[in-house]
Parts: C-alpha cells; sequence; structure tokens
C-alpha cells in the first residue's frame, strides 16, 4: 500500500524513444488512465506502445492517458501493481483494475481484456 | 583447469555449500546446500516446504551473515510473519535491520488477459531489487510454480524460469526453489528439469492416524549424502531432523560398572552391576515389578548425584512418584533437586518420529547419564511393530553414541513366548532381565532372572523376590544351592539387602516351587 501511494506522488517517467502521449485531461468521469510497464526500450515494448496507442485512438479518441513505466529506471515501482511480466498494460480508471500482459498484438483479445468489447464465447 | 577445480571445489574436494542451519540437515547435506546454486524443495501441501525455506534464509541472516530475500508468490508478507511467530522467527526485526527482504509477488488469472509475446522481466527486477536492497547471498522462492496457474503461456513461463535459475546461478545466489508435489513426478510443472543440482522431498503422511514427517535428499549433484528418509518435526525451535540413521557401531565403550542400588542383583551381575552405556532391557508380565526395579535403578544413580531421565508411556510423573514411595523410594526429592526429570505422554500421542525427536531433544537439554523407556512396547501401539523396532535401533545407537545407559522395560503378554519382545529388540541390548510370576498353591510370586549380560560372568540363578515397602528383597535362592552349581556362587551372595528381620511368609515354599525345569523353560 506503501508502495501505491509513492506511486501516485511520484510520476514516472516515460521512455525516451516513445513519445510521451497524453491526451488533454478532460474532467469528467469517462477517462481511462492506462499504465503501461516496460522494461528498456525493446522491440517488444516499442510494440506494445505502438499497438496501445493505435488501439486507444481507434476506440478511446480524446479520453485516455497513458503512462510508460519505465521499471529498468524505477525498479521499485514493480512491487506497487505487482508486475511479474513484461510488457504489462494495466488499467487504473476505469475500475475494476486489470492487467493486459503481452505485446498488445492481437487488438480483438486486448479489446476484451481492456472490457471495451464483450469477451467471445472460448474458442 | 587446475584453477577451476580449486576454486569450485571445497575443503573436502566436494562442492562448496552454504549451511542451512538446520539440526540436522547439515549432516545430511553433508555441509548444507550447494553455494551459488539452487536447490529444490519439494513436497504436498502442508509438508513444510515454507517453513525450511524460510528457515533457511532466517538461520542464513543471523548465524552466518547472509542476507536474504524472500520471494512469496503463495503467502503476503504479513501471514508469513505471522506464520513463522511460532517457531520463534522474528521476521520484522530481520526486515528493518536490512537483513531479510519478503516480496509478495500475486499474479491473479481473472484479472490479467494476454495477448501477444512477454517475458518475466518484471519478476527479475523485483528480484535484482531486492537482492541489492540487502546485499543478498541467499533467495527462496516460495512456489514460484504459481506462475503457472497465473500465466497461460507454458511456453514463455518454462523458459522465462530456465532464465531465472541460469541468472541466479550467475549471481552466486544460494537459492531455494519450492514446489508442490506433483501426481507421479517430484513437482507439478517438472521444475526437477531445471533445478537439478539438489533435490529435497519432504513427507507428510499420515500412518495409522498418526502423522509422520520426513524428509529424504533425492539428489545432490556432486556430493554425497544420506539417502535415508529421516524423520523431522517442526516446532517452537524450527525444524529438526534426525539423521540417526547415519550412525555405526563405532561407539566408545566404557567398561564401568555401576550399582543398580540392589546389592543382591549386582551380586547377579558378577558383583559390579551393569556396564555404563549399555542397553539394558527388563522384560516380564503384567504387575511382575518392572517399572519399580527401573524406579530402583533410577533412585540409585540419583543417588550417586547422576541426572536421568524418565519416559513413561503408561504413567503420570505424579502416579509414578505416589506408586513409588510405596516400595520406599522417594523420587520427588531427585525431582526436586534437578537429577530426575520425567516425561509422560501416552504413545498415540504422536508419531515414534516425534517420540524419538522428544526424546533426542530432552536428552541434548538434560544430558543425562541414564535414560529410562517404561515400557518400550508401547511404542508400537503409536506405529506398527517394524517402525518400533527401527526407532528403537535408532534410540540405542543414538543413546550409545553419547555413552548413556538406556534402560528399557517391555511387558510380555500373556501366552507369548517369555524371552521374546514385541519389538524385536533382545538381540540388539546388552543385558536382559527377566521377571516372572511363579504360582504354587495359592500363591504367586515373582521371580528375576538374567538372561543375558555381556561381558561379564552372571548368575544362573531364578531369584524369586517381594516388593515390600522398603524395596526390593531378593531371597535366597534354595534350588540353586542344592540342585544346581550356580555360577556366581562362589561369590559373596547377599541374601537381601533391604532385609527386613520378618521372616517373609511362606518363603520357602516359594523357592522351592522355582524347581528346575522352571529354570529350563526360562532359558
Amino acid at each position: 500500500m506503501k508502495k501505491a501511494a509513492k506511486l501516485d506522488k511520484q510520476p514516472p517517467l516515460s521512455l525516451q524513444d516513445i513519445s510521451e502521449q497524453k491526451s488533454p485531461h478532460q474532467p469528467d468521469a469517462d477517462v481511462w488512465n492506462l499504465r503501461l510497464y516496460v522494461a528498456g526500450q525493446t522491440p517488444r515494448s516499442i510494440a506494445a506502445f505502438a499497438n496501445l496507442k493505435r488501439l486507444c485512438e481507434e476506440h478511446l479518441s480524446g479520453r485516455y492517458n497513458i503512462e510508460v513505466v519505465d521499471l529498468i529506471k524505477h525498479p521499485q515501482l514493480a512491487a506497487g501493481d505487482q508486475i511479474v511480466a513484461i510488457p504489462t498494460l494495466v488499467r487504473k480508471l476505469p475500475e475494476p483494475l486489470r492487467k493486459i500482459v503481452g505485446d498488445l498484438r492481437d487488438t480483438e483479445r486486448a479489446l476484451v481484456g481492456l472490457q471495451l468489447r464483450p469477451a467471445t464465447p472460448p474458442d | 583447469m587446475k584453477q577451476l577445480t580449486q576454486r569450485d571445489s571445497g575443503v573436502n574436494g566436494s562442492l562448496p555449500k552454504a549451511a542451512t542451519g538446520i539440526q540436522g540437515l547439515d549432516e545430511v547435506t553433508g555441509g548444507g546446500f550447494p553455494r551459488g546454486r539452487p536447490t529444490l524443495i519439494c513436497g504436498s501441501a502442508g509438508a513444510g516446504k515454507t517453513l525450511l525455506a524460510m528457515e533457511f534464509l532466517v538461520r542464513g541472516a543471523t548465524k552466518y551473515d547472509e542476507p536474504g530475500v524472500f520471494m512469496a508468490f503463495e503467502e503476503t508478507a504479513s501471514d508469513l510473519t505471522e506464520n513463522v511467530r511460532s517457531l520463534g522467527f522474528d521476521l520484522e526485526t530481520l526486515i528493518e535491520e536490512k537483513r531479510l527482504v519478503v516480496d509478495y509477488v500475486r499474479v491473479e488469472r481473472h484479472e490479467i488477459d494476454e495477448t501477444g509475446e512477454y517475458d518475466l522481466e518484471g519478476l527479475f527486477i523485483r528480484l535484482a531489487c531486492a537482492i541489492d536492497t540487502v546485499g543478498a547471498k541467499r533467495v527462496v522462492l516460495d512456489t514460484i510454480e504459481n506462475l503457472f496457474s497465473g500465466l497461460r503461456n507454458e511456453g514463455i513461463l518454462r523458459s522465462e524460469l530456465r532464465r531465472l535459475f541460469g541468472w541466479l546461478k550467475d549471481r552466486g545466489m544460494t537459492a531455494v526453489i519450492t514446489a508442490e508435489r506433483g501426481d507421479g513426478t517430484l513437482t507439478r510443472h517438472g521444475l526437477e528439469e531445471y533445478v537439478s543440482d539438489c533435490v529435497i522431498l519432504l513427507d507428510h503422511r499420515v500412518v495409522e492416524q498418526t502423522s509422520i514427517r520426513r524428509l529424504r535428499v533425492v539428489k545432490y549433484r556432486g556430493t554425497s549424502h544420506g539417502t535415508n528418509e529421516y524423520p523431522f518435526l517442526i516446532d517452537e525451535n524450527g525444524f529438526s531432523l534426525l539423521p540417526i540413521t547415519s550412525l555405526g557401531l563405532q561407539h566408545e565403550v566404557s567398561s564401568e560398572r555401576f550399582s543398580t542400588g540392589i546389592a543382591a542383583l549386582d551380586a547377579m551381575l558378577g558383583g559390579k552391576g551393569f556396564y555404563r552405556g549399555s542397553t539394558i532391557l527388563v522384560s516380564g508380565t503384567a504387575g511382575t515389578g518392572k517399572t519399580s526395579l527401573a524406579a530402583y535403578i533410577v533412585d540409585a544413580a540419583c543417588g550417586r548425584g547422576e541426572r536421568c531421565l524418565y519416559f513413561s508411556f503408561e504413567e503420570s510423573p505424579g502416579q509414578l512418584v505416589r506408586n513409588m514411595k510405596s516400595i520406599g523410594l522417594d523420587l520427588k526429592t531427585w525431582v526436586d533437586k534437578g537429577l530426575l526429570e520425567f516425561h509422560s505422554s501416552r504413545p498415540t500421542f504422536h508419531g515414534l518420529e516425534m517420540h524419538l525427536a522428544t526424546i533426542h531433544k530432552l536428552v541434548d537439554k538434560i544430558q543425562p547419564t541414564m535414560v529410562v523407556v517404561d515400557p518400550i512396547g508401547s511404542l508400537a501401539e503409536a506405529g506398527n511393530r517394524r517402525d518400533a523396532s527401527m526407532m528403537l535401533i535408532r534410540l540405542i545407537d543414538f543413546l550409545k553414541l553419547r555413552g548413556i545407559t538406556a534402560f528399557f522395560t517391555n511387558l510380555t503378554s500373556g501366552g507369548e513366548a517369555i524371552e521374546k519382545t514385541d519389538v524385536h529388540v533382545s538381540s540388539l541390548v546388552d543385558a536382559w532381565l527377566l521377571i516372572r510370576d511363579i504360582e504354587s498353591g495359592s500363591m504367586r510370586s515373582r521371580a528375576m532372572y538374567v538372561l543375558k549380560s555381556r561381558g561379564m560372568p552372571h548368575s544362573n540363578e531364578l531369584r524369586t523376590f517381594l516388593l515390600t515397602n522398603t524395596g526390593f528383597e531378593l531371597l535366597e535362592s534354595t534350588i540353586a544351592s542344592r540342585d544346581i552349581r550356580s555360577e556366581t556362587s562362589g561369590e559373596a551372595r547377599p541374601r537381601r539387602i533391604h532385609g527386613t528381620k520378618r521372616p517373609a511368609r511362606g518363603r520357602g515354599d516359594i523357592a522351592e516351587t522355582a524347581s528346575p525345569e522352571d529354570i529350563e523353560d526360562v532359558r
């Protein structure tokens, strides 16, 4: 719990080569707070961010925030959101908290994971 | 090449080891777990994996100045702290002093979705962060297989675990990985494939309603190790393992003799009593005075200022003290002086191993010169007979190695051959006294006989005796002097010690009834 509090106080830095993407904050309730955990600028991290950004633009245009947390720089932040796998996308808002691990290459599954689309019967 | 061997080999030419500090385990493994390598501890639920792993860290931090990291995949840090408090481990202090880190890793499948490629770099980063915080030398991953229930992609998991164990090795971490036992396999997800330097199996089984904990070193690459199943217990001092079967027959023998406190009995044993450190068995049918004899010998030992430990499986200490008063023994004095310690428990109270472990611990604590187990046959109730005799062998070895005299009583049930113990230890004892009933007319009297006594001349007489309010009263053996040559007849044979002047009623009759046939029988 302590670590989570710390996390809020100290805004994590974004990856340098990946452009920091923050859409203008909107005060109304329907804002999506997303946090992407990566470890260094690996091709997988870059792919994950690109996939996430595309997905958000398509489905959440204008009402989302993406924070990118690089655990190489801030290893102590991994415990707060219980990060094990990299990359991990955490949906902080709207609640409940959801996690999606992987590079998000399967947009359909990512949408289901984010609950932007109802789950299809298991194949 | 030469350098490499030198660096990799320990003092004794075997692998360098990291002592666990766990009683008995270091003996079995020849010094501890392989240093700088992962060790796998597997076992079913409730086998004690987490506790063993935790003790490894706690001992490392407190005894060997090697800080540790505990990565918990099952229990939260606060649950763990609570759970191991009962073993006397104060995790909070260790964490405060930066000698231990507990990191709880929670992976909940229902809140995680997977799409595409990933790795476990997050876990690596957390582990590295924890290791650097305290400068850890030891790492525990408990139970890392939980990742398999949280994440779906087994292929990724497997390759990442392989990478993790390699990474731990590269960092020189002495690691302990716990895993749940699978169906017919050591671990549910085949971790033994990756962690193969040292594999330890814990087992917790219930045999006839009694629980038994055992540990076995399944594999230990590059080192010799005990291969047996070793019983262990978990109590307020943590783990303790009993590596007793590793004892051989190399104990030192004493030629010192000690008196039984009954001069007539001493006389039957070549005049000097039993050997110190020997194993003595008294067997007989019910109510023949086995416990009384044990109490007598204990009383004599305490009188010499020796410490005795008395394990009673039938009577409570209070009852024993009261009953022995009736034959003129005041055991309470010795208890008060700290020379005598009773330990009473029902044989079925816990498993044989636990009994053995309790005996071990008390012997270590009290350092007695004599241990009485009254009666040994009861132990068969706590396990099966084979286990009971195995346990007695271990106990005998344990006591012999320390030069402690062992005094066992054994109840012979009616109908059984009197020269037989139901736990098959007769061949292991050094001296064996038989006590039996002799019936004649309306009288039933007790007679004592030395069936064997290794390394000393002993009487071949069947001596009737009385248990009076002043103790044992051995009556003279009229038969022996009349019909058969007594082996010790040349020596002075005191007739009675606590002899009362009062002639025992029907004494002659009783002695008369001990006919030569009876003696033959006993033999």
